[in-house]
């Protein structure tokens, strides 16, 4: 039987626990923002600011207590995760911090609120390592989940508690503490749902086909489900126009049945069905055909009117930063006007930093995204490895969106820079995200126990040798 | 505050952000380089050194790129175990009841260590029976010595039906 040793499969060698490594990033991607801080307060008020003594003790606690919640109960988890998401939330108040010195953009201050919403994400963090001992545990709840996205998607529709701003209907009102997206939270729990229900069906949705054209078709009864997420997305569009929101729910379900199935011909579906959506609703409904105008002629305003809107200004924003950019507070993205702190939030760094800084913040998020599919193909449970899927195909489409819709790749949409722009809900999800990813990572890092002996083996091998 | 300054600070912080993403990539670099390839047999063998297995793998790589157009998995398609499909990477496959089989058959017709699967050195599929208690059968005949394996043949043994396919 010697032949039979290239079965082979693949481990990562014995695994430090890595946590020291994670430390060292963490005081790296605490000491960033930090120096943009300084950086700011020295371009705008010529002094090093006041504050940044309690900015650096804020953020540097916060840090701390994420680090040792993941030393105590994800000892094996990625080191790259939480470093990565520190740094972009760092980065996200600075921003908030640089944005409120404009007298411009209002009185209120957005950093506080930022910081204060931080908080409480991590607190969401922490609450899913501690509780959250196994993410297997999730799988039980698919169905729930299910209903739980569809509940949350529908709340902003729903006359009394939805509330509409600028156009779009997504957030909700809750009386006394303010206004939340919960579009946010539905992409987690939807993922748990796709990761639940393709694990069961994947087979049937990958073998049972049949060829034509160089295409696998599916059965009629297998399209069901992804026709009914389809027309959820595009109710989601007509309804609420959010076009962001859509696109990434209908986007999350392709990447994850591409992953379960294995079949090219779902992502041709996908996108045809995707495309086929967009145009219809984008030429008749109202919000989302504005915005498809300014997307297609974002000078159009200038000429006409000479004032420019907010998709020129961020069209000027990124061609005055150049390369180097401007540096940190010298910009003018106050021009953008109110949306400045949250949906055009990209275009301030595109001016204050420049191409090669948008390419960090970029590349820091790829990373992100790159370490949720790394622990997908490191995870040993089928589960696992669609939900890690999921959770980082979530996070890319979501940066996708927002940073193709500010940099005029794709229609602009109502989206969250995840962890830098301004909202609650988002940092708050995301910070959850971040969680169950570790959480995922830390069980498919740990060392295997060794394989129980079993009886069989042995008498086998007596037969074999005699 | 001198624009001197300033200028110093917005090259610095730049400087800064990509030392950043190129340390993360580091931290990263074990995900290449410091994996270990087991080998699962029958038996427990002694675990190779990753030197070894980095020896191993671009062989590997070569054998199925030589292959292109050959049979790139082995479906079930009859028997309990319906729809499930292993992948061909070169690697040999073993069928029976025992735990430790690449397909684990849950049938009682088969024997603990029954048939298995495996490429030649020109990169066909053999398919040998290990002296089973029912036989292994290729379409309709029972198999007595290892048989080259077409895709598409049916392979049957006891309730369960396994091919080959593209």
């Amino acid at each position: 039987m010697s032949s039979s040793t290239h079965t082979s499969t693949i481990s990562s060698g014995s695994l430090p626990s890595r946590r020291n490594t994670e430390l060292l990033m963490l005081i790296f991607a605490v000491a960033i923002p930090i120096f943009a801080y300084i950086n700011v307060g020295l371009a705008k008020e010529g002094t090093v600011p006041a504050g940044v003594f309690g900015y650096a003790a804020g953020l540097g606690c916060l840090a701390a207590v994420a680090h040792l919640v993941v030393r105590k109960f994800a000892p094996y988890a990625d080191p790259l995760m939480l470093p990565l998401a520190t740094l972009l939330n760092g980065m996200g108040l600075v921003l908030m911090w640089r944005l409120d010195l404009e007298p411009s953009l209002g009185s209120t201050k957005a950093a506080p609120t930022q910081l204060m919403w931080s908080t409480l994400g991590l607190a969401l963090f922490v609450a899913v390592l501690v509780f959250l001992k196994d993410h297997r545990v999730l799988q039980r709840y698919t169905y729930i989940s299910m209903m739980v996205a569809l509940v949350l998607l529908i709340m902003p529709i729903v006359p009394g508690i939805g509330h509409s701003v600028y156009g779009a209907r997504i957030w909700i009102q809750i009386p006394g503490v303010g206004t939340l997206q919960p579009g946010e939270f539905a992409k987690i729990v939807i993922a748990i749902f796709f990761a639940g229900y393709l694990m069961v069906k994947r087979d049937a949705l990958a073998l049972a086909s049949r060829r034509f054209m160089g295409l696998y078709l599916p059965r009629g009864r297998d399209l069901g489900p992804i026709l009914v997420i389809w027309a959820m997305s595009l109710m989601i569009l007509v309804f609420e126009t959010d076009l962001g929101t859509s696109l990434l729910f209908f986007g999350l379900f392709v990447i994850m049945l591409y992953v379960a199935t294995e079949r090219t011909s779902w992502i041709v579906f996908g996108l045809t069905l995707a495309i086929v959506g967009a145009v219809v609703v984008g030429s008749f409904e109202p919000h989302v055909h504005s915005r498809v105008e300014d997307w297609l002629d974002p000078m159009k305003t200038v000429r006409e009117t000479g004032n420019a809107d907010q998709p020129a200004q961020a069209m000027w924003a990124f061609g005055s930063g150049g390369v180097l950019g401007s540096g940190l507070g010298q910009g003018f993205s106050r021009l953008i006007g109110f949306a400045a702190k949250s949906d055009y939030i990209f275009a301030t760094i595109g001016e204050e930093l420049g191409l090669a800084g948008s390419m960090a913040i970029i590349l820091v998020y790829g990373l992100l995204v790159q370490r949720g599919i790394r622990t997908a193909l490191a995870a040993r449970d089928p589960f696992g490895k669609l939900l890690a899927v999921g959770l980082a195909g979530a996070l890319g489409l979501q940066v996708f969106v927002v940073i193709g819709g500010v940099t005029g790749l794709i229609p602009l949409t109502g989206q969250a820079l995840p962890f830098i722009a301004q909202g609650g809900s988002s940092v708050i999800a995301n910070w959850a995200l971040v969680a169950i990813l570790l959480r995922i990572s830390d069980t498919a890092r740990r060392p295997a126990p060794a394989p129980a002996p079993s009886p069989d083996a042995e008498m086998t091998q007596v037969v074999r040798t005699s | 505050m001198s624009e001197l300054t300033l200028t110093v600070m917005r090259l610095g912080f730049l400087a800064v952000l990509w030392l950043f993403v190129i340390v993360a990539v580091q931290v990263i670099r074990s995900d290449l380089f410091g994996t270990r390839v087991t080998q699962r047999a029958g038996r427990a063998q002694p675990r190779q050194a990753p030197q070894q297995a980095a020896q191993q793998a671009p062989q590997r790589d070569r054998g199925r790129r030589a292959s292109r157009g050959a049979p790139t998995k082995l479906v079930i398609t009859e028997g309990s175990l319906t729809g499930t499909t292993v992948s061909l990477q070169g690697q040999t496959i073993t069928l029976g009841r025992a735990h430790d089989s690449t397909i684990v058959l849950d049938d009682d017709y088969a024997s603990s260590r029954h048939a298995r699967i495996y490429p030649d050195q020109s990169g066909r599929w053999i398919v040998e029976d290990l002296g089973s208690t029912n036989g292994t059968y290729l379409d309709r005949t029972r198999l007595t010595t290892p048989q080259p394996l077409a895709p598409g043949t049916p392979i049957r043994i006891g309730k369960t039906v396994i091919e080959l396919r593209k």
